[in-house]
């Protein structure tokens, strides 16, 4: 399938759009990783990026947060153009951003109580001691673990890591959420586990999220809307209804 | 009339110039890009080291994380450099004890393990083990943060890895090496007594006052400079194999061990050329 597919609802044109991603071209030597991507995330919703290993998945969502130096097009989040952006800007910028790692990416030599700490130390700067104590309590019990708050990453199972991973990028109240392959690694049940405290992160904190998976389960239960990545650009976007009635070999290896 | 081309591959020896020309040229391709790759290396090198300047010299400095750096690499040594101090004291009085005393010089003992310890085996001895100890923790820290996205997930909190995690380790490190070389030269002393008292009898103030009398502030002074650079070599080498290691496993590994070699290597080279320097100076 040479043309690329889209369907954008009508509601959602209407809504508010805080990213905004226009002909991003990412190349590692000669590796065209992302050859032309355009993506929009409006307010409130849920987007999730499906795609191959290799499609560019990870390495859009890590331009967005600005972990990786993208070579041509544009990025606006809430407005701000990426590329312009000073160190001072771009933390600024960051503080609005969560992201959730593929691996978890807890530090090691921390428990969990200072792991969920230190975001909050450097970006909540106002809080005093207490204030933290009080909200890194509160967000471990939304993820349901707040009985590990002195527990080492070491002692910690792959879904109680992911869920304290995801502490840990809430605690700092972000409004944008960026989930690098959530459920990767963990058995069906942990993987609906996560897929619904998603779900739940979104209504409570009202975040918008882009959501990298290629696990179909974990899509079908969080996405408001979908785009698929292949060889380094958008292939299809549109509803999840709208993949599940493709009859594009591609989409269908995926849904199938 | 038809002109007559001559069929070149089928005369050996043109055959055997071009497989040559090719030959040369791979080699030439080949050496340019160990050429090349060296000199990115090497920029790569020079450019973090800057990095480490211009960070160490902003502002929001990572004071926690520094003293915490400082009390891995000091305090939590220490048992490692007591041994290892004690020993080298120990050893190099046995070893030296016969000499002197079949020429009658037994006094000169605790003069020349003083001199000796102090100006050389001290320092040296000390920053080996350190490059041993602290050298590869900090590749294998680093390296296995970077493989696990800590590093970045550290970026995305608003923090500067390099002033976080790196500049604290360097520093704390510079700092800490001339601590512990003091620490395993006194111990060292130590140890040359309990060797002296081995074989002889003598007593600890006359000891000490004999292997104070043969040192001069000027032994002291060469030796703690260079244990900073020791230090700061250490650091550097360690953060930088760390920093920069691969995205497997695999390069965790190599991180930790190539920072040992290369911290090692360049601590001979700095102690050669920090010699050479002190000799030209005190001559």
């Amino acid at each position: 399938m040479n043309n690329i597919q889209k369907e954008v609802p009508v509601k959602e044109r209407s809504r508010n759009q805080i990213i905004e991603i226009t002909n991003l071209k990412k190349s590692f030597a000669n590796n065209a990783v992302l050859n032309g991507v355009d993506l929009k995330l409006f307010e409130g919703e849920n987007l999730v990026v499906l795609g191959k290993s290799g499609s560019g998945k990870s390495v859009l969502i890590k331009c967005i947060v600005g972990l990786l130096k993208f070579d041509d097009g544009t990025i606006n989040v809430y407005d701000k153009n990426l590329a312009s952006l000073n160190r001072k800007e771009l933390d600024l910028m960051r503080e609005k951003i969560g992201f959730l790692f593929q691996s978890g990416a807890l530090y090691d030599s921390m428990t969990v109580k200072q792991n969920m700490e230190f975001p909050l130390r450097r970006l909540r700067k106002n809080l005093t001691t207490s204030e933290i104590d009080a909200k890194v309590l509160e967000v471990l019990e939304n993820v349901g673990l707040a009985d590990a708050l002195n527990k080492m990453p070491s002692e910690l199972s792959g879904g109680m890591r992911k869920r304290i991973s995801l502490a840990r990028t809430i605690v700092v109240d972000p409004l944008i959420i960026l989930y690098d392959e959530p459920t990767t690694g963990l058995d069906p049940v942990t993987s609906d586990e996560i897929s619904s405290l998603i779900n739940e992160v979104q209504k409570k904190y009202k975040t918008s999220s882009i959501i990298i998976t290629h696990d179909i389960k974990c899509a079908q239960h969080t996405a408001n809307r979908v785009i698929m990545l292949h060889q380094g650009k958008v292939y299809l976007e549109g509803s999840l209804d709208l993949f599940e009635k493709s009859d594009d070999k591609l989409i269908k290896s995926f849904f199938n | 009339m038809k002109k007559i081309i001559p069929d070149i591959k089928a005369i050996p020896s043109i055959r055997n110039a071009r497989k040559q020309a090719i030959k040369l040229s791979e080699k030439t391709l080949e050496k340019t890009l160990l050429a090349n790759s060296f000199f990115t290396d090497f920029a790569n090198v020079l450019l973090f080291i800057a990095r480490i300047f211009k960070e160490t010299f902003t502002r929001d400095f990572e004071f926690k994380e520094f003293f915490r750096q400082c009390f891995q690499i000091g305090y939590k040594t220490l048992p490692l450099i007591s041994i290892t101090g004690t020993i080298m004291g120990l050893v190099l009085t046995i070893q030296s004890r016969p000499v002197l005393v079949s020429f009658g010089a037994v006094t000169m003992l605790p003069g020349m393990v003083a001199v000796s310890l102090i100006r050389e085996m001290g320092p040296v001895i000390t920053a080996l083990i350190c490059a041993g100890k602290i050298g590869s923790g900090m590749g294998a820290e680093l390296g296995s943060m970077k493989v696990t996205e800590q590093i970045e997930a550290m970026e995305v909190s608003s923090t500067n890895p390099m002033r976080y995690l790196v500049v604290t380790r360097v520093l704390a490190a510079t700092l800490m090496i001339p601590l512990l070389v003091l620490y395993a030269d006194a111990l060292g002393m130590l140890g040359s007594y309990l060797g002296a008292n081995l074989k002889g009898d003598v007593t600890f103030t006359l000891f000490f006052s004999q292997a104070f009398s043969h040192v001069q502030f000027i032994d002291f002074n060469p030796a703690i400079i260079k244990s900073f650079f020791f230090g700061a070599v250490i650091g550097l080498v360690g953060c930088y194999k760390g920093y920069t290691a691969g995205r497997g496993t695999e390069s965790v590994g190599k991180a930790a061990n190539s920072a040992v070699v290369l911290a090692s290597l360049l601590i001979i080279i700095v102690d050669m050329v920090a010699v050479q320097i002190t000799d030209m100076l005190i001559s």
